[in-house]
Order: structure tokens, then sequence, then C-alpha cells
């Protein structure tokens, strides 16, 4: 029964491959005559380069060639930024892919080295002479903001790159009238994304042709290959960028970054290919960083709990400078999403894009609406201690009710179809939550310190029509593009424009179009990463890939089937109105046993002996889907958390979490994405932050300082899911890639200050370390 | 992660480890290479010269000998976290040495480097200075011994000489029926003790005969906890008495410890004495 492959927790086909550690990835290509690319970065998080000495590394062994900033100037353009948010007074300096005169965080690229290894590329960085004039320096997104902070750059008043307000119903109104108002100031502290496999960059140029390929760590390709066309001026068509296995991303690779360009310029330079790949201590400093906000926000309710109104102030740390996508993540990504799954008819919000001397800062798993979902969960909590009530009974009564096709909020967009309310009871019930609640009691009375959080959260992916996009900005559309082609054997090649890297989406797209023409999933080979054999697409970010491209793939093979049926009724002589399909076998209604497989189509489409009047031979076709609405998943997860009052260790004993992405092509990958979803979101609760010094040096700067989640400090996940479809997608999917990450970080930070209520601690930074809680608990006992 | 150049010895007796010690300044030695390696791939070492001791054989190994084990400064913690002889003798040493780091660093990570690196984060340097334990060495004038308690002189410093190579440590046997124990407070990075805690208790007539205790990680070396140790002489080892003298590491503080973006001295001070209090908790339940 090939169609039920369609929904059914096969293995990943892409696992074998990469467990073994036979995949090969960017680093693992070697080219004749290739050359190694070493970048000196700024050791300063922000000063002038009064000049750039490179002669004493010119003459050191294997050192090929040398360049600074004088050599890219006016050959490189400055890498764009590609989310224009209107509206909000965004200034856009020039970002030069090597720095010539000023470096704006640790890390800045001054000059590059190239030799005939990487190890002589490195010691020759030595011997290249810089000479700084330090200036002062600003982390704190907020400071960076006030008057006279360190100025970053010169046209820059206050380091404020964009001022973004949104405004639905009338919220002074709503605060004005509230019986209830509560508040608090939260920080989303700076994430590393730390994929597994680290950046790399391999350009090779062709002067004899024109021709420029870069094998690139890139979630998307064509992306990438346009954005080298705009930095280097090579023409689009003569660019091929191939994203080969791609090890994690988590946002971190959909940026352009210096580091392509400039190991694109050397290639042109010399003629000969050159390889870049950053170490991991490079990684923890330039690679983009997720989150960096201070969130003033408040909250008005009814004295009953029902809230009225929601009002925020947020400064968005962008660091040096902004990165391909950064102004769109905290305003479109996460302001538009301020209603989370609750009725709040009164919602206002102000993001300030505050430039800061840190890493640049971009999209990270779940962009936008963790730093959201966070936000409205805290304030909900807050509210319901604030009315005594449970908060589980708090969001029922806000919840906004079961709908099926659309539902209009505050900020201005339109979810697609929501059952939050099942969602919140699925996950009660799963949890046991009445039975947790009475077993913390009876702990309290012991003097133990036991708390349960809950967060129900709605997400907005699946991104998203075009035409939205570009009213929002975005340098670009966001719909995708497949090609099914079926060969004279009945094999199939799927070719996409979308970059899965660790998705497992060569599997799903398989089984989508195994589910929909009856082929064997194993007939079915998924093509992707090049863009000079796939079709144009936007790329795999935001929960898309699925949703996007695989609607894309749905529609592409529903033109298969009607093209095959056509074919069928021919060859079988019958119209084509009376031919049914069943199982990949087009029949005579009524008489099955009169039959043609998809392969024997497939095989007479191409041969062509016998075709009908009129129609084209071969059995391909490609579909562009552009989506009506964006996609919204949503749930409700539930953690338990001890504190030890002692230490301020924090033991996560349960994990509970309740998804609904719409209808699940394979339930087994949904619970891997929602697994690594939950621990990616959990990591910043209770142990990730990228911390800068006061000098804006990364202190955090390897493993051995920024704590990564563990399998041993976690519970065993508990996934569940229900499912409610899209109304507006061809298969009713919605995406799962970030719904974890979205939904765990307020779930465990609620865990645990309700576990540290009963000691009068009222807030506590994350990540919530030892330290940080044993320090709060301590000024809680001392009245403070 | 590119080391800088460098030129690479391998040594094949401890004989030969020494002599090229000695005719290369600046010379460090290689065992297992999960302290040093990470450094020079950060290049914050750059030895000009390595000479690699890996694969001495006479470095390897558990025995026992007079009073208690010798083991082989090339011994790897996983070797000593499943030894029947470490276990019987000195089990407070087997179970720190499973709380080190990850599989991949028990199975390379040698106790020799360990204590040689002189990281006061790591936790052996702090069991071997409760257990007493005794390090021996050999230079070009022959073989000396260094107590644990002097070895190591400061933060990543230690009492061996440029063109001394640490072959052995000597480990007394805890007394019989004594109860030990080390606890540790883990960095969730790193896995090195933020505060690390070992303690052996003896007890006759129901009373204390006999106490070590040590704690590591606060600053910059280990420190014997001799308050401790004289507040439990002659305790019931209650909860009472455990709490008091737990109270007391303070004493055995030298009033300068590390501190960190993770956990600052202050903080690391205050858990001495509750990761100490754990310690004399887990060992005295244990004692008997």
């Amino acid at each position: 029964m090939t169609t039920r492959i369609f929904g059914s927790g096969i293995r990943r086909r892409e696992d074998p491959r990469l467990i073994t550690g036979r995949a090969s990835y960017t680093d693992d290509i070697k080219l004749p005559g290739m050359l190694h690319a070493a970048i000196l970065r700024s050791p300063y998080a922000h000063a002038n380069i009064r000049s750039v000495d490179a002669s004493g590394a010119a003459g050191q062994p294997g050192v090929v060639a040398v360049y600074t900033g004088e050599d890219t100037d006016g050959v490189l353009n400055g890498l764009p930024c590609a989310w224009l948010i209107p509206g909000s007074d965004l200034k856009t300096p020039a970002h030069p892919p090597v720095a010539k005169d000023k470096v704006r965080y640790v890390g800045d690229a001054v000059a590059v080295v190239v030799a005939e290894s990487r190890y002589q590329a490195e010691d020759a960085l030595e011997h290249i002479a810089v000479d700084y004039e330090p200036l002062d320096v600003v982390i704190n997104p907020k400071a960076a903001a006030q008057d006279g902070a360190p100025q970053i750059h010169e046209d820059v008043p206050n380091n404020i790159a964009f001022t973004w307000a949104l405004a639905g119903g009338d919220t002074d109104a709503a605060f004005a009238d509230a019986a209830v108002t509560v508040g608090d100031t939260i920080t989303l502290q700076r994430l590393i994304a730390n994929p597994m496999e680290p950046r790399s960059a391999l350009a090779q140029w062709s002067a004899a042709t024109g021709e420029l390929t870069l094998w690139n760590t890139s979630q998307n390709p064509h992306i990438a290959r346009f954005l080298t066309c705009v930095v280097t001026g090579v023409p689009e068509h003569k660019i091929r960028v191939i994203a080969p296995e791609v090890g994690g991303g988590f946002g971190s690779k959909i940026p352009y970054y210096a580091d392509e360009a400039i190991t694109a310029f050397c290639s042109m330079k010399l003629g000969v290919p050159v390889k870049w790949t950053e170490t991991r201590s490079e990684n923890y400093l330039i690679t983009t960083q997720g989150r960096d906000h201070i969130e003033e926000v408040e909250m008005a309710a009814t004295s009953d709990g029902v809230i009225t109104g929601l009002r925020t102030t947020v400064y968005a740390g962008l660091g040096g400078y902004l990165s391909t996508a950064s102004p769109g993540v905290p305003t479109i990504l996460h302001g538009l999403m301020y209603s989370g799954p609750y009725n709040i008819p009164n919602i206002s919000g102000t993001v300030y894009g505050v430039f800061n001397n840190g890493c640049p800062v971009d999209a990270y798993r779940g962009a936008g609406r963790p730093e959201a979902t966070t936000l409205i969960e805290r304030l909900v909590d807050l509210v319901a201690a604030a009315v005594g009530q449970d908060p589980a009974e708090v969001r029922r009564k806000n919840l906004i009710p079961k709908f099926e096709n659309g539902h209009d909020v505050a900020t201005g967009i339109t979810y697609d179809s929501g059952d939050y309310e099942s969602a919140l009871d699925s996950c009660l019930s799963a949890a046991g939550y009445e039975a947790l609640r009475a077993e913390q009691a009876q702990a309290r009375a012991d003097g133990r310190c036991v708390g349960i959080g809950v967060s129900s959260y709605v997400e907005i992916c699946g991104l998203g029509p075009s035409q939205v996009a570009g009213a929002v900005g975005f340098q670009g559309g966001l719909w995708e593009s497949a090609i099914i082609r079926f060969y004279p054997t009945g094999k199939v090649n799927v070719m996409v424009g979308s970059s899965p890297h660790g998705q497992g989406e060569e599997t799903t797209f398989a089984q989508i179009v195994a589910g929909e023409v009856g082929v064997d999933v194993d007939d079915v080979e998924v093509l992707h990463g090049d863009t000079d054999n796939t079709p144009m697409g936007w790329g795999t970010y935001g929960s898309r890939t699925t949703a996007v491209s695989g609607a894309a793939i749905a529609v592409a093979a529903r033109k298969i089937k009607e093209k095959s049926r056509a074919l069928a009724a021919h060859l079988l002589e019958a119209a084509p109105e009376d031919i049914e399909y069943e199982d990949g076998r087009f029949f005579v209604r009524g008489s099955p046993d009169q039959h043609k497989t998809i392969q024997d189509i497939a095989l007479m489409a191409n041969v062509a002996w016998n075709m009908p009047e009129g129609m084209e031979p071969g059995l391909e076709a490609s579909a562009f889907y552009d989506p009506p609405n964006f996609t919204y998943p949503f749930g409700a997860h539930v953690a338990v958390v001890e504190v030890d009052p002692e230490t301020g260790h924090i033991d996560l004993q349960r994990y509970v979490a309740v998804d609904d992405c719409g209808v699940q092509i394979n339930p087994m990958i949904v619970e891997g994405q929602v697994h690594g979803g939950v621990v990616q979101g959990v990591g910043p609760a209770l142990w990730e932050g990228a911390v800068y010094d006061d000098d804006g040096q990364l202190v955090t700067g390897s493993m051995l300082d920024y704590a990564l989640p563990r399998a041993d400090l976690l519970p065993e996940i508990e996934v569940h899911s229900n499912s409610t479809p899209s109304p507006h997608h061809p298969l009713g999917v919605k995406g799962i890639g970030e719904a974890g990450t979205i939904a765990s970080t307020p779930t465990v930070y609620n865990a645990v200050m309700d576990a540290l209520r009963p000691l009068g601690v009222t807030r506590v930074d994350m990540p919530l370390t030892p330290e940080k809680v044993w320090r709060a608990i301590n000024d809680a006992r001392n009245g403070g | 992660m590119f080391p800088a150049q460098l030129t690479y010895h391998r040594a094949g007796s401890v004989a030969e480890a020494v002599q090229l010690l000695s005719d290369n300044e600046g010379a460090k030695l290689l065992a297992g290479g999960h302290s040093l390696l990470p450094l020079m791939k950060l290049r914050l070492a750059a030895p000009a010269v390595l000479v690699d001791i890996g694969r001495i054989e006479a470095l390897k190994g558990i025995s026992a000998s007079d009073g208690g084990i010798t083991i082989g400064a090339l011994t790897t913690h996983a070797e000593i976290a499943s030894s029947d002889l470490v276990q019987q003798n000195a089990p407070v040493l087997a179970e720190a040495a499973a709380l080190v780091g990850d599989p991949a660093v028990r199975n390379r990570g040698t106790i020799g480097g360990s204590v040689s690196h002189a990281d006061p984060a790591s936790d052996q340097p702090t069991v071997l200075t409760a257990l007493g334990a005794t390090f021996n060495v050999t230079g070009p004038g022959g073989d000396r011994s260094i107590a644990a308690a002097d070895f190591a002189t400061g933060l990543l410093e230690n009492a061996l000489n440029d063109n001394e190579v640490l072959t052995s440590i000597s480990v007394p046997s805890v007394p019989s029926g004594a109860g030990s124990a080390y606890v540790k407070f883990s960095h969730p990075a790193s896995r090195y003790a933020v505060v690390g805690a070992a303690a052996i208790l003896s007890v006759s007539g129901g009373a204390c005969s006999s106490a070590s205790v040590a704690v590591g990680g606060v600053e910059t070396k280990p420190a014997r906890a001799s308050s401790v140790e004289a507040a439990l002489a002659g305790s019931d080892l209650g909860d009472a008495a455990l709490d008091a003298a737990a109270a007391a590491v303070g004493g055995d503080l030298s009033g300068d410890p590390m501190g960190d973006v993770f956990a600052s001295a202050e903080y690391r001070r205050a858990m001495a004495a509750v990761y100490v209090r754990r310690a004399l908790g887990a060992a005295a339940s244990r004692a008997g």
C-alpha cells in the first residue's frame, strides 16, 4: 500500500551517510591547485584603523598573497542588508567585507592571507601589523541607544538603526481602565547557534569562462548566488553556488558573510581555487548570533484575569553591522506575534534596532517568536499571580476559541486555523497537571522548591506570501518551486530550490511524491543545494521548507497525475473521466484489471510511441508555489523543575510537549524536530548565553564556557501531538522546525519562577545559572 | 584550530624523555593531550618542541605497593574509574575519575597529565590531596618524591623542574572501614569542578578517629581543609557536627578565591562549605 507511506514514520534516508561519516561537506572538497585562506580579525570591539602593514606576511613560507581592505575596496561591494523594513527610518550603513578604516566588533575582518596550507596562512597572520586606535565600546542594546553612547556608525545617531512601531486597538485606554496591570523587564541574551559543521567557502574562478563556482555552507544557495552577484559583480547566470552536505544552520547559515566574498575575491585575483573554513573559535566570534533583546513589557487585565492589553518597548541588539535579514527578525517575526494564542484586543509595541559592538545578530531557530512568546507567557503568569488564579486557567480563559479558517488578531495578521484549548487540555492531561499541583503542594509543605511551568504558543511559519514579503520590505520572494521528472524506468528525480540541511526533507519530500502518485518511496531521489541543477527557490529557514517547498512538490505531483490519467485513458482507449486512480494504478472504472501503472505511464510518456493528439512527450512537471497565507502551528508545553535553594541548581525533571503542526508527513521526523527544538529552547533558559565583557571581548569564547545543553542534564522529552490541518495548504501541513524552541524557553523559565515564588523571588535574568538563582534567593530572604 | 609550528619527538623511555627535555629548552611533555592540545589549538600555548611520552609502557598501569597502590602517570581516568585495585584501596579516586569530563576525555586523558597541568578545577588533584598521595618524579639527577599538597604551586604551575618527568603516583590505602566521598559541582559546559570536595572519614567507638578533607576549584590550587578536619576530630559525625565542621572551611581558604562569569569568588566560597558538607555527609554514611 504505497500511498500509506505519506504519514508514516519511516527512517530518514539521509542518516546512514551522515552517521557513518561518508557525507561530503564543503570542507571535504579538495580541488587541484587549491590554496587556503586565513583571515586576520580585529582583536578590538571598536577601533579606528590607523594603518595595516601586511608586508611582513608576504614573504612567509607558503604564502601566495596577502590582501587588505585597500585591495578589496572598490572591487568588492558592501555586504547588503536584504530586509528593509518600511516606515522604520532604517539606516543601512556601509558594511565593507574587509574593514579599512574602522572595526566594529571583535572578529571584524582586517586582512586575508592565502597560502599553500592553512597552517602556513595562520602562521603568516602573526606577521601582519595593524595599528589600532581603540574606541569606547557598548554592548548592552539599551545603553547603546542612549545619548552619549559610543557612536558605532557616523551616520546613525544613538546607534538606532530603525524604530518600528505596532499598534492595534487602544492600548493606552486599556491600561488606564485596567483593574490589574503587571510588568517586567525581560532579557533574552545573545545565543550562539553552534551548528555541528562550522561555516566554509570554496571559490573557483574560471578566467576562461568568466564563471564563479562557490561551494558554501548555506541554507539558501539561490540567495547566496544572488548576493554573490551583488557583492562581486559577477553576473548571476555566471555564478554557481553549491551547498553540499550542510551540517546544521539554525539560521546562522542564512546570511551572506564577508568570508565567502573574500574567498571569491582571492580566487578571482589568483585564478586558482581558494578555500576558507572557519575554526570553532571564529564561529563563536563572527557567525551571526541570536536574540539580544531587552524587553520592557506590561500587560493589562481585568480582576478576573481577562487580558485587555499588551504594551512593549524592545531594544534589539544588532551587533556591529546589519546582517542579511536582521531587521525583519525583531519586527515582522516578533512584534506581529504579540497576540500569541490569546484574544488581546489592544496591543502596542515599539522596537528599537540598535547597533552594538558585538557579533552581528540575525535569525536563530525561532527567530523573533521565542522572544515574543517568552514575554507573553511571562506576563500571563504574572497576571495569574496577580489575580490569584491557576496559570493554566488564566490561559484557558484568554485563548482564542477554535477556528478552522482564519482569525484576525490585533497585530493585523490572520491566523490560519487553531484549536488552542484542545492543545492545552491535551498537554495538561498528558502531564497529569492536577496531580502535579498536588505533589507540588506537598513538596512545598516539606520545604522543597518545586515548580511547574505552563505555556501556550502559536507561531508564524511557512514564510510566506511573496506579496506580503514585498510589503514588509523583504528583498526577495518567498515562494518555492519544484520539478518532478520521471525517467523511462519509472524512477523519479525531484529538484527543489529549498535547501534542507538536517531536517530530513529528502525523506519527507519523497514521501509526498510517493503519496501523490504511488511510486515506491525508494524510487524517488530528491536533489537540492546546487543552483545549476535545481529550480529557483528562497531557501530553508523559518519552518518553511515542508510547508512551501513541500506544497510545490504536491502541486507538481498532481500535474503528473493528471497527465498520467490522460495518457492512461489514451492507452486504455477510455475517456479520461472514466479513469480512476488508486495506489499508483490508473484503471477504467469498474475494470481494475484494465490498468496502467505509473511506471507504465512513465515509460510510454518517455518513449512517446503512442501519445494522444497534442500531448507533449515526457513525464515531468514543475510548480511554483506562492502560499496564500503563512501557517500558524501551535501547542502547549509543561515543565516540572526542582530548585536546590542551597546552591541554586535547577533540576529539569519533566518536560511534556503537545504540538499541532497540522498534517504530519513523517511523525518520527516531527518528533525529532520537537526534541531538538525543545532542547535548543531549554538551553537559553538554563545555561546558554554569549557574554561580552565591557571591552567587547567574548568571555564565552569556546565550549568550555558556553554551556550547550547535554543529554545528561535533560529528562525524557514527552512528545504528543494534535492535528489541525492548515486550511490553505495543499497537504494541510504547517511546519515544526522551530515550535519546540519557541515554547520551551518560557515553559522552563515559568517553571523555575513558579518554584521560586514562595521564596519571594520575583525576577532572575536568563540563563538561570545556579549563582543567579542562589543570589536571588538570598536577596529575597534578606528582604531585597 | 591550527597549532603553531613545532618539532615533535617521541620518547622511548623515561630517561630519553628527560634527555629530550634537557636538550630542548621550553619543550613540553605530551601524554593524553587533553589539556595541552586545546591550548595549542587556541595558540594560547606554542611550545617549539613536544616530547611525546604516550607510548612508554613503564608509565602505564596500576599496581599494589607497600601500604597502598602505585598508579603510572599515563594511566587513564577510565582505567582508574574501573580498577578493582583502586576500588579496594582508594575508592574515592575511582569515584572522582568517573566524574572527569566525558567518556572521550576519560579514555584519553591521563592522571599524570591532569595533575601536571595543575588546573585547580581538575578533580584528581583535590582527591589526591585528601588521600595524602605522593608524586614520584624522575630528573637528570635521579628520582625524588613530592607530596600531593605541594605539587601544584599555583594556577597551571607545578613543582616539576623543566627537565623532570612525573612517573607515578603513590596512593596510600584508606584506613579499613573508612568512608570516603568526592562530590562535585560540575560546570555545565566544561565539566570541570566549579567546586569539588573530597572527604575520608574513619570512625572508632562512635567518634571520628581520623578525617581528611580537601576542596578544589575555589582557589588556584586544591586546599587541604585542616580546620574542617580539626572540627571533625572526635565528633559523633552527626548532622550538627558535620554542619559545624563544613562551616569551618572558610578558615582553610586563603582568601584569594577564583571567580569567573559563571561563578564568582563569593559564590565559590559559599559553595565550598555546601559541597564539603555534602562530601562529609556521604563519607560519614559510608564509614563504619
